[in-house]
Formats: C-alpha cells, sequence, structure tokens
C-alpha cells in the first residue's frame, strides 16, 4: 500500500499585491520614518514663518495712501492739469503741436530724449482727487494719438508724432456719462477715437489740458523724465464757456510717482487760446516699477524657497535611503514590478507633500497679507480665486519638485548629488534672474525653459501694454501663464520619473 | 598628521566621485560666465556693467559641486561605515577633518583657478572689446576679483565640509548649505525694509562672500570686498569648529 503525500500548503490565504497594497506599503514607510515627517512638518511651517516675517518686517505706517482707480487696482494719478469746471455737456478742442520730452541721465543731467508714453491732450475728470474716473485723448510720444478711460483702457487712434508742421488735432465731448474722443489733421474733419462711459462724473467736472511724462524703463531700471507741449487753438463749445484757466499738480507726493528730475518742475505759460504745459507722471494702472513700495502675494510666500529645500531633500532620500539601508531588496522583493514601485512611491510623496504646502500656502497667504497692511504695506490687490490659485500652485509646485528630487534620486542613487542638482535646477534660475545685469531676453528664457519656469504659478502682477516697465519675472512678471509655467516643472518631473523607472527595470538593485 | 593627510588623499584620489564633480565646477563655472558675457549688451561706450564680476557669473552655480564634494567627503564616510575605519586609524578626530580640510583646499584651489581662469579667458573671447584694462589679471581689482573668486570657492568647500560633519546625512547637508547659499539671499531680497535688507545682504554667506568680484561702484555695494570675503570666512569657520567639536564628542 502506498500512501500518497501530499505537499504542504499554507493554510493562510496568499496575500494580494495589487497597487493599492504597494501604495500602503510605500505610506507605512514615510510616516514611519521621523525624519520624512518633520521635513514634510517644515513645509507649513517655513511657509508660515516667513509671512509672518515678511508680513511684519516692512512699517510704511504714516505714508500717503496709494491711489486706487474706479477697477479697485492700484494707479498711477499724477500728471500736470490745466482746468476749470465745467457744468453740463458740452466740447473741447485743442491742437497739440509740439511734445518734447527730456529723460534724466544722472543727477542734475536731463537730456531731451524720446518718451513712448508721454502724453499731452485733453481730460475730463470728476476733480483733482487722484483714482477719481476720468476720459482723455492725447498724443503721445511715439504710440500717435489714444484715447484712454478708467485707467487701463486704451483705444489707439491715428498714428504719428505731433510736429509744428503736422499738429493734432484733438476734441472731447461730454453728453451725459458718455464721453467721446475725436482727432483731426486740420481742425475740420474729425474722426471718432473712442467712446467711453465714464460713471461718477457728477454734474460739474474738471475739464482741461493735461501733460503726463512717465518714467523710462532700460536696463533693469528706470529714469525719470519730463515733457513740454504745445497746445494752440483752445476752444470750448456747446454749452462750455470760455474762462480763467488755472494749473497744478494732481498727485504730486503719491507714492506711485516717482516725481520730477532734479531741476525740473511742472509749470504752465500761456493766456487765450495757447499754452504751453509742462508735467511729468503719468495717468495709468500702477505696475511693479512705478510702486516700489508695495508688496505682492510672491513676496509673502518667500518661504517657499526654504521649504522647497526641504521637500527636495525628503523626496530625494525616500529612495536613496532604502539604497544606503539595502532596504531596496527588500522592497523589490515584495514588489518585483519595479516601476509600480517608483510611481507609488511618487504618488504618496506628492499627495502628502502638496497637503503640507496646500496647509502652509492656503493658511501664509492671507496671514502675511493681514500683517503686512496692519503695518501700512500696500499689497496689491488680488481675487480670492487668484489667491486660492497661487496657494494651491505653490502647494503643487512643492510637491512636483519633490518627485523630480525623488526621480533624480532614483537615477543617481545618491543623496547628495540629487539634492545639488534639483535644488540648483530649481532654485537657481531665480537667482540668476535677480541679476541686475542679466538682459531681460534671457531672464525670459531662463524662466520659460528651466524648471524654474514654475514660479509662474505666483505670479499675480498683469503687465499693460500702455505702460512701459520692466516686465521681467524678477519684479513678477513672467513670460508664461501660471499653469504653464507649472506644466514645464511637471514636464522635467514627468520626464526624470520615466528615465528613473527605465533604469530601475535595467539595473541591478 | 602626515599619515592622515596622505590616508585622506589616497581616498579622495582613488574614487572617481571628486573629480568629475571638480570637472562640474569648471565646466559649470566656464559655461555660465560664457552665456552671461554673450548675452549682455555692449555699446561703444562699455558694457553698461562690471565686466569683470559678470565674467565670474558662472561661480553661483560652479559652487554647488563643490559643496557636493565637500559634504561628500565626510558624510560619504558616515553613510558607508568607512568613518569607523577612519576613526581606528587615526584616532585622533580633530587631526582627521583637519586633514580632510587641507585636502580639501587643495583639490579646490586647483579647481577654482582653472575654473575663473577658464571664465577670465572665455570673457576676454566673448566680449567684444574688452577695454584696455577691463578682464587684465595685471589690473589691481581684477586680480582681487579672480583670486577672491578662488578663495571663495574654497571657504564654500570649509563650509560645506563643516556642515557635513555636524548634520552627517549627506542629503541634509547638502540641503542646508544650499538654501544658506540661495535661499538666503532671495529671502532677503524679498524684506520690504532696506535697512533690514542690507543687514541680511552683509550676512548671507554668498551675497557677502561675492562682493568680492565687483570692480566699479565700491561704494555702493552694503559690504567692502575683503569685509565681504571675510564674513563667508566666518561662516566656513564657525561650520568647522561646529563640526569639529561634535565630531569630537559625539560617537560616530
Amino acid at each position: 500500500m502506498t500512501s500518497t503525500s501530499t505537499p504542504y500548503r499554507s493554510a493562510r490565504r496568499a496575500g494580494r499585491d495589487g497597487f493599492a497594497q504597494v501604495l500602503h506599503a510605500e505610506w507605512t514607510k514615510f510616516r514611519t520614518v521621523r525624519s520624512r515627517l518633520i521635513g514634510t512638518g517644515a513645509v507649513p511651517l517655513m511657509l508660515v514663518l516667513f509671512a509672518l516675517l515678511a508680513g511684519a518686517g516692512g512699517n510704511q505706517q504714516g505714508s500717503p495712501p496709494v491711489p486706487v482707480g474706479p477697477h479697485g487696482g492700484p494707479v498711477t494719478d499724477s500728471f500736470y492739469f490745466v482746468h476749470r469746471p465745467l457744468g453740463g455737456n458740452g466740447s473741447i478742442i485743442v491742437s497739440v503741436s509740439a511734445l518734447r520730452s527730456s529723460i534724466a541721465q544722472g543727477p542734475g543731467d536731463l537730456r531731451s530724449g524720446t518718451v513712448p508714453w508721454a502724453k499731452a491732450g485733453l481730460v475730463i475728470k470728476k476733480g483733482t482727487r487722484q483714482g477719481s474716473p476720468y476720459a482723455a485723448i492725447m498724443a503721445t510720444g511715439s504710440h500717435g494719438v489714444r484715447m484712454q478711460d478708467g485707467y487701463v483702457n486704451d483705444t489707439a487712434g491715428p498714428p504719428g508724432r505731433v510736429s509744428a508742421e503736422s499738429p493734432r488735432w484733438l476734441r472731447l465731448d461730454r453728453s451725459g456719462d458718455t464721453v467721446t474722443g475725436y482727432a483731426s489733421a486740420d481742425g475740420t474733419k474729425w474722426t471718432r477715437v473712442g467712446t467711453a462711459q465714464v460713471s461718477g462724473l457728477g454734474p460739474t467736472a474738471q475739464v482741461g489740458l493735461f501733460v503726463a511724462s512717465p518714467s523710462v524703463a532700460g536696463g533693469g531700471g528706470t529714469a525719470g523724465s519730463v515733457s513740454t507741449a504745445t497746445f494752440e487753438d483752445l476752444r470750448t463749445r456747446a454749452g462750455w464757456a470760455d474762462g480763467d484757466w488755472t494749473g497744478g499738480q494732481v498727485g504730486a507726493g503719491s507714492p506711485s510717482f516717482a516725481g520730477y528730475p532734479r531741476n525740473a518742475s511742472g509749470s504752465f505759460a500761456g493766456s487765450g487760446d495757447r499754452f504751453t504745459v509742462t508735467g511729468a507722471g503719468d495717468i495709468a494702472p500702477a505696475v511693479r516699477d512705478s510702486l516700489p513700495t508695495g508688496g505682492h502675494l510672491r513676496d509673502l510666500l518667500a518661504g517657499t524657497f526654504a521649504a522647497l529645500i526641504a521637500v527636495i531633500v525628503v523626496g530625494a532620500l525616500f529612495i536613496t535611503e532604502e539604497y544606503r539601508s539595502k532596504m531596496i531588496r527588500l522592497t523589490l522583493s515584495a514588489s518585483p514590478r519595479r516601476g509600480r514601485v517608483l510611481v507609488a512611491k511618487a504618488i504618496v510623496l506628492w499627495a502628502v507633500t502638496f497637503v503640507a504646502g496646500a496647509a502652509g500656502a492656503i493658511l501664509a497667504a492671507p496671514l502675511g497679507e493681514r500683517l503686512a497692511r496692519d503695518n501700512g504695506v500696500y499689497i496689491f490687490p488680488v481675487s480670492y480665486s487668484t489667491e486660492l490659485r497661487v496657494a494651491l500652485g505653490t502647494a503643487a509646485l512643492l510637491a512636483t519638485a519633490s518627485v523630480l528630487a525623488l526621480s533624480v534620486g532614483a537615477l543617481f542613487r545618491r543623496s547628495a548629488g540629487a539634492v545639488a542638482m534639483v535644488t540648483v535646477t530649481v532654485v537657481l534660475p531665480y537667482v540668476l534672474i535677480a541679476l541686475p545685469f542679466l538682459p531681460a531676453g534671457v531672464a525670459k528664457g531662463v524662466a520659460t525653459a528651466t524648471p524654474g519656469a514654475v514660479f509662474a504659478v505666483q505670479q499675480t502682477l498683469v503687465p499693460y501694454h500702455q505702460v512701459a516697465s520692466n516686465y521681467t519675472p524678477y519684479y513678477g512678471y513672467y513670460p508664461l501663464a501660471p499653469w504653464a509655467g507649472f506644466a514645464v516643472l511637471a514636464c522635467y518631473a514627468v520626464a526624470a520619473l520615466a528615465a528613473a523607472a527605465v533604469l530601475l527595470d535595467r539595473r541591478d538593485a | 598628521m602626515r599619515p592622515a593627510l596622505h590616508a585622506e588623499w589616497t581616498k579622495l584620489r582613488t574614487v572617481a566621485g571628486p573629480l568629475w564633480l571638480l570637472l562640474a565646477t569648471v565646466a559649470a563655472t566656464v559655461a555660465v560666465s560664457a552665456v552671461a558675457t554673450s548675452v549682455v549688451n555692449c555699446t561703444a561706450s562699455g558694457c553698461g556693467s562690471d565686466t569683470t564680476k559678470l565674467s565670474l557669473t558662472g561661480v553661483h552655480l560652479g559652487q554647488a559641486p563643490v559643496a557636493v564634494l565637500a559634504v561628500l567627503i565626510i558624510s560619504g564616510e558616515y553613510g558607508s561605515g568607512m568613518l569607523r575605519t577612519t576613526l581606528t586609524a587615526v584616532p585622533r578626530r580633530v587631526t582627521v577633518l583637519a586633514a580632510k580640510a587641507v585636502i580639501l583646499t587643495g583639490v579646490v584651489a586647483v579647481g577654482g583657478a582653472v575654473a575663473v581662469l577658464g571664465s577670465v579667458l572665455a570673457g576676454r573671447l566673448v566680449l567684444p572689446e574688452p577695454g584696455d584694462r577691463a578682464l587684465s589679471l595685471a589690473d589691481g581689482p581684477t586680480l582681487r576679483a579672480a583670486l577672491g573668486t578662488v578663495l571663495y570657492l574654497i571657504l564654500i568647500g570649509l563650509l560645506s565640509l563643516g556642515f557635513g560633519t555636524a548634520v552627517r546625512d549627506a542629503a541634509t547637508s547638502m540641503g542646508v548649505v544650499l538654501g544658506l547659499l540661495y535661499v538666503f539671499p532671495i529671502v532677503s531680497g524679498t524684506v520690504s525694509d532696506p535697512e533690514l535688507q542690507r543687514l541680511l545682504g552683509k550676512f548671507a554667506p554668498m551675497s557677502a562672500g561675492l562682493a568680492i568680484q565687483a570692480t566699479t561702484h565700491l561704494g555702493s555695494l552694503p559690504i567692502s570686498p575683503w569685509a565681504g570675503l571675510g564674513v563667508t570666512a566666518g561662516w566656513a569657520a564657525a561650520a568647522l569648529l561646529t563640526g569639529g567639536l561634535l565630531l569630537r564628542i559625539r560617537d560616530a
């Protein structure tokens, strides 16, 4: 009699080895190592701490308030205004026969030059209070005739520079809240440039001539300028009677006005229908250059950089530590499909870092803004949706950078090299674009092609074509749209992760 | 001390990493410097900026491999357990650290000198007309800037060695060193108070140390060139002192 022996079978059911189990294993490995928790916990701490520092750091209490336009944003509303009150509806006409500008080259050194957005023309404004509603038609240094209103609206009229040979007639008509601007080359044939609905002009508005001359941007800095315009053939029609004109500077001490260059000042001379007006300043939205005392959201989130270092270290160590301790062999024995391990690590790391970053940024941004405003610092206003985008974008930035560090760590299998590599590629572009001598084109290239492009998710400032300024990443104007900038870093991270997965498969662990 | 020096030199020269890191320093410094000099707008009257400083811009990147090298010299030994052998062979721990510092100084001096000379040479080739005094090492300020940049790289190496000894873990010490170098100036740039900003500029190891590269507008610098390098030296000395002390009192 022969007995057949059955081979031993464990009574325990075989464990499942799905992706969920790998994910769970990686999550366990993450949360049970104290240094990883400390590193991740440092993220919200850094964000909040630096926001508190930035918010409490500056004190501008007692400084003059920043003028705010009808659209709610900060404005520059400083110009030389020759005006008189005019009630009801009417029309005003003038010809501009000269617009000459001088640019400050050094202290007390004024040289004649072209200020592209020097403005001379007619304006109707509620009053001389800064930020009050207005509409204006003007000849400019090199952008032809423009009709502007509400500080942000700009309509192009006939092109060309004004001169004694080819003067430009300008006309503003008011009918209730509707202001229409016309231009003409001869004073008889008029072309309509634009129509503006200006609410809140009131029954009696200030109407007259204005000259503005904004700072000239170039070489990473700005130079003050002053412009003089010759007006002729000034007349009013249809309900508006002629009278005496008074002149004065609007918004002389405004924080969004750099003031006149040394040895220059605003003035007006002439009488009857002929005036010469000298002025500086601008009627336009304020940008970073024209409002140097203002802060913006990005400054309050400076802790992002410190947090970035922490998440890069955590991300790189998440894999290199396994190589150092030989834990990787156990990991790969338990889950022989190596690519899955790497993806599981990336998902756990991204999710944990995102949550930590979002918690920090959502807390830090309003806190910093509140503190800064309490200290009298003007913060460029942002909508709630923009603020949320910046906070979530910052969290995604940190999470994706940590995944990049994980991937580079898997490629190098050495933590020091991986940390240095990722820090240099993400943070150094930001250091380089802050170098004052770097030309704007290069700064933009760096902020487009390197992983440093990701800081575009923190941008809140909007460039205006009608304001000449240094729209460089250093000042908070990025060449890429917020999520496009993020996509650049994401591409680098995905490419590195794919390369790491391939190498992990090919190499012996 | 001599056997310790010899041992450290052997350890450094018999692995491939240090040589590659030194080459990376040279390549990164020269490449970034050459790009920076080629993009600047030069007119007949000059380049509108400090050409010496410009042609040495690459150090911003070139210091990173130096920091990696310095950190690896010590934390690599911690990671592999080699340090126990080292300390058994040379039980006087401060001697070990001193020997590492001396060897590191030597190799970074060589690598840094090559990187700086290469950058200056690239600047001379790239800039349309360097002018009579710009970028000539016979010129006092330019020589000071070039020599100072090599010294700066050495100090960054020593600072990283100190942090590596104190922190022990390679990734964490890299994070601390690079945070100190790159994040400190960024954060100080966002401080709205100009007084505080100037003060931070004086004490950040990178911004202060790189003042040594300035050859024009010396009056407008937050800190004078040699004093700035002195600040970086202070950081390096403090880091080495802390590292040495911790190495002495802790178990390896």
